[in-house]
């Protein structure tokens, strides 16, 4: 467990304007590390970069001392951006079930039920994903935070949406994900429980 | 809270092109089959534009037998051409996309997957309906096999090309008029020695060079176009 992760001054424009130069941070196992800035200011850019769907302009991010690229670090990672990657089409079930197949995680129904029930969803997970709520699919995206082994996590905005009790969920699947040795990179504008060990604040 | 106990495994699961592939085979289907809404409209489509022909040029045997191997492949490569829009719009527009790139599966797998399930959605029943529609025009059994087997070649080069040219148009505005700009020209040699293979049969001589130009454009075209669809997406992540 000793992955840690670094970004090395990393700078991103788009078009004409620099979103943010200069970024540098490290994570090791058990931190979290908040980014905060305005609206338009490059967070979700920031988590894409260093997920590495958008390309930086300079600067690098290590996973572990090497590059974060390739199989190796997109098996570490877990990203979730504001559109969740949830089929409209499938079930509760089988949405879990897909997105863990496509991370190659090996996973039993019983886990994906226990799951389930633990976000709340027990009793729907046959429904079809366009007859949920925004905060019920957003659950969704939780109990797949619980059966994920991933040691990484981005996640864009992990609140929205969720009420009082989703987000106590949240914070208690943040803080067992850090005492497991994990990391997580979280753009949030929310004071969460597990207070993280660094801020970065990007845009000011 | 044994789920907590399941989630500890720390050993990374190595990513296969196979389970790619089966993986966004399986989806693709199961997701054509619980909304089989576009690809019933995209065979309710060729059957009824190869079938108008007929009407509007009248019913004489002669000049039916000699453009109907050319009106059905026309037909069908409409009709797989309107089927392309949806191949990757809807993954794009939900963020499975996004996900699918940062897999640690291959690219090229879950790639491929999505193709062969387009095929299977599209391609297949074209190809299967096509002897039908043929008997309309009065082609004889080996015109018919003839025009089966070589849309059984080309309408998988369609998928593979329809692939890499949606996905070069993701997120571009007026996208649907860009697709057709790429794709129809890309289409014509596919056309040309499809129609062909049927013609040569109907006009006593052997089907056999224009199949084999096929399956040669289909193989180098499965060996290509993953690789140039996997390199748009990463574009259109961008």
């Amino acid at each position: 467990m000793s992955a840690r992760l670094e970004a090395r001054a990393l700078a991103c424009s788009r078009g004409p304007a620099t979103l943010f130069r200069d970024v540098s941070f490290e994570l090791s196992p058990g931190e979290w590390l908040a980014v905060r800035g305005p609206n338009g200011s490059g967070k979700t850019t920031l988590l894409r970069c260093v997920a590495g769907l958008t390309r930086v302009d300079r600067g690098q991010v290590l996973w572990d001392g090497a590059a974060a690229a390739g199989a190796a670090f997109h098996a570490s990672l877990l990203y979730s951006g504001h559109l969740p990657g949830i089929k409209d089409d499938l079930t509760a079930e089988e949405n879990l079930q897909s997105a863990l197949g496509l991370r190659a995680v090996p996973v039993s129904g019983t886990a994906i039920r226990g799951a389930l029930a633990e976000v709340g969803l027990e009793k729907r997970r046959r429904l079809p994903a366009r007859r949920l709520s925004a905060g019920q699919r957003r659950r969704i995206g939780l109990a797949r935070l619980m059966l994920d082994p991933a040691r990484f996590w981005a996640l864009d905005e992990p609140l929205t949406a969720l009420d009082d009790e989703g987000r106590g969920l949240f914070e208690r699947l943040l803080e067992r994900h850090l005492a497991a040795g994990g990391l997580a990179l979280l753009a949030t504008h929310h004071d969460l429980a597990p207070a993280p060990a660094r801020v970065l604040r990007i845009g000011a | 809270m044994n789920v907590a106990a399941e989630r500890l495994p720390a050993e990374e699961p190595a990513g296969s092109f196979a389970a790619a592939f089966a993986w966004a085979f399986s989806r693709d289907v199961r997701l054509t089959i619980r909304h089989p809404g576009e690809t019933l409209l995209v065979v309710a489509f060729f059957v009824l534009v190869a079938s108008l022909f007929p009407l509007g040029v009248g019913a004489e045997p002669q000049l039916l037998q000699r453009i109907g191997p050319g009106v059905i492949w026309v037909c069908a490569l409409l009709a797989a051409f309107l089927s392309l829009p949806g191949m990757f719009a809807s993954d794009y527009a939900d963020g499975s996309l996004e996900q699918m790139t940062l897999s640690p599966h291959p690219m090229s797998g879950w790639a491929c997957g999505k193709i062969a399930a387009h095929w299977f959605a599209t391609g297949l029943p074209l190809t299967v309906l096509s002897p039908l529609l043929g008997l309309q025009y009065g082609l004889s059994g080996d015109t018919l096999g003839a025009l089966a087997a070589a849309l059984v070649l080309g309408t998988p080069v369609l998928s593979l090309l329809g692939a890499a040219c949606t996905a070069l148009a993701l997120g571009a505005r007026g996208g649907g008029m860009l697709l057709a700009l790429l794709a129809l020209p890309l289409f014509v040699p596919v056309l040309v020695f499809g129609a062909g293979a049927a013609e040569a049969q109907a006009s006593g001589l052997s089907a056999a060079p224009h199949l084999s130009i096929l399956a040669a454009g289909l193989i180098v075209a499965a060996m290509g176009l993953p690789a140039a669809v996997c390199a748009a997406v990463r574009i259109a992540m961008d």
